[in-house]
């Protein structure tokens, strides 16, 4: 698939703009605080309904806006499909394809499929595991979009039971009622929670042999890479897809800290805190990887969750935001050859030299604000 | 801003649940415009509803008696009882005619979020209304979101012990809709409620 048309209304800091846009590669290219990530990243939330950059919708809103919104015209199969959301902080988004508006904004997920590339792929390897708790679950949303309710359900029965937990702390200690409904939030966070787990299992086992593969082809040898997934969960059921065998497991799971969670006031059990373990050698990688090894792993990620959206069919378009000026020659030369035969590759630099030969295609000079076709 | 009286009628207006502020704008005109002895009636409906609707002593429905119309009905089975969260509920089911037992109106659904737990529902109610011994069956008809089923879940656990039939709702998807149209979620359950077809 690749996108024939973006515009942007009040979005960051623009107030209009529109590119035309093709297949092949196309490069965004300016000074530093001129608007190319911008615009990046309003395509990465037209496929992902989140920002790569910020957690909040209020940022992507410019100064003075009330809205923003971020249209596109995205082409699969010949098939011209165009995707819309108008994002308004503090009140519900709202989306359209095709032209009809959508009775919840998640429906449009699957319409655009892109994988991003961006300088905060770095806390892949070396940040907290809730940014690649959010990287597994977002490559399941674009994968499988009936996970954005499994996330949202999930979600939802966390919160429930935390706010129990918290109140049943106090509860406790005056001899109260909150206690007996416990279980039943146990149960259903069990449930919520197996389905959840059970889909990023899946998903770790495909990308397994497609990481090693896209490492070495970034980084000439230094591996195996490897990953697995650590849950709090006995490993006799750490890698099955088994719903039952999981919600069984994460009942029990929760029932062996009940003391712990009442003391603390929080779930301690469950999806919410697991981490992706990714290896290079014998070694985890965060904490042993070198800055280039670790940009390594993060690049043969993205490349590897690329690999499985285009082995599904609907080939991702690809966004590389400013990733060029962050690595060496030898893998800048290799990242380029591996992505130069995308269907559409979006590249963002702050110079043209930036950009490796490789990918040489069309081009927009982006400055202030202003979006101008030179190539 | 209005002046005194239509900018206060507007701004009590504006709080009732679905009504914005310009909808809040374009009822205060029209009651401003309209034939005094109309808006009279609107006031005399307004003071009657606080003054004269009580909840009904068994089930909790809103009723101008002791009890409501329904738990008055004697033509009404006594061995079932259909759980639900809210009056209006009992409205909807009462339209499609096929539900010939007695309701009890719980006035919400377990949710800590919002503070509310069991003892903040109309279940002791329940639980001795099912003690008598009369009731068989007991139907859970609480929304089918996440709070809903936690309270249909925390209610089919409580009254195990007491032996009844207990259902739950089904869910799935709409009469006269269209397949492709429905969520993810509702085919899902839709498909896990499947049943054998009898010929």
């Amino acid at each position: 698939m690749y996108v024939r048309q973006l515009s942007v209304t009040d979005f960051r800091s623009y107030d209009e703009a529109s590119l035309d846009l093709e297949p092949g590669v196309t490069a965004l290219v300016g000074p530093n605080g001129q608007g190319k990530t911008n615009l990046v990243e309003a395509l990465g939330y037209l496929a992902t309904l989140g920002s790569h950059r910020v957690a909040l919708d209020a940022p992507l809103v410019r100064a003075g806006a009330e809205r923003a919104v971020v249209r596109s015209v995205v082409v699969r199969d010949g098939r011209d499909t165009a995707v819309e959301v108008e994002i308004s902080p503090g009140r519900a988004n709202r989306a359209k394809l095709g032209g009809s508006p959508v009775p919840r904004p998640r429906e449009i997920l699957g319409a655009l499929r892109t994988v991003l590339f961006a300088p905060e792929d770095l806390a892949l390897v070396k940040g907290d595991p809730s940014d690649r708790r959010r990287f597994l679950d977002e490559l399941l949303v674009a994968r499988y979009p009936r996970f954005a309710g499994v996330r949202s359900d999930y979600d939802r029965v966390l919160k429930q039971r935390n706010a129990l937990l918290k109140s049943a702390a106090a509860a406790r200690r005056q001899g109260g009622s909150a206690l007996r409904t416990l279980d039943v939030w146990d149960q259903h966070l069990a449930d919520a929670g197996a389905a959840l787990l059970a889909g990023r299992h899946d998903l770790v086992e495909g990308l397994r042999p497609l990481l090693d593969k896209a490492y070495t082809a970034v980084s000439r040898g230094g591996g195996p890479v490897g990953v697995s997934y650590k849950s709090s969960l006995p490993d006799d059921v750490a890698e099955t897809a088994d719903r039952e065998l999981l919600a069984a497991a994460l009942a029990a799971g929760l029932a062996a800290v009940r003391d712990q969670e009442l003391d603390r006031g929080i779930t301690l059990v469950g999806p919410h805190r697991d981490d992706l373990v990714l290896t290079l050698g014998e070694l985890p990688a965060k904490g042993y990887a070198s800055h280039g090894e670790s940009w390594s792993v993060a690049l043969a990620l993205r490349l590897a969750a690329y690999d499985l959206l285009r082995g599904d069919g609907g080939e991702p378009v690809l966004i590389l935001d400013d990733v060029f000026a962050e690595l060496d020659d030898s893998r800048r030369t290799q990242l380029a050859e591996v992505v130069a035969p995308a269907e559409q590759v979006l590249v963002t630099a702050a110079v043209a030299a930036d950009v490796p030969e490789a990918l040489t295609g069309a081009r927009f000079d982006v400055e202030g604000g202003r979006v101008t076709r030179v190539r | 801003m209005y002046e005194g009286a239509v900018q206060d009628l507007i701004d009590e207006l504006g709080r009732l649940p679905g009504v914005g502020p310009k909808s809040a704008q374009r009822i205060a005109f029209y009651l401003l415009a309209a034939d005094p002895v109309d808006v009279r009636r609107l006031v005399t409906a307004l003071t009657e509803v606080k003054d004269k609707v009580r909840f009904c002593t068994v089930c909790g429905n809103v009723s101008e008696e002791d009890m409501c119309r329904v738990c008055r009905d004697p033509r009404r089975d006594l061995s079932v009882i259909c759980v639900v969260e809210e009056p209006k509920d009992v409205v909807a089911i009462e339209k499609t005619r096929e539900f010939r037992g007695r309701y009890h109106v719980l006035g919400g659904a377990i949710s800590p979020i919002d503070g509310v737990g069991p003892d903040d529902l109309r279940i002791r109610e329940l639980m001795a209304r099912l003690a008598d011994g009369d009731v068989t069956e007991l139907i859970l008809a609480t929304d089918p979101n996440l709070e809903g089923e936690a309270t249909a879940t925390y209610l089919a656990r409580l009254v195990k012990p007491l032996g009844l039939r207990v259902t739950r709702l089904a869910s799935g998807l709409p009469v006269g809709g269209d397949l492709e149209y429905a969520d993810e979620v509702t085919l899902g359950r839709a498909f896990e409620g499947r049943r054998a077809i009898d010929i």
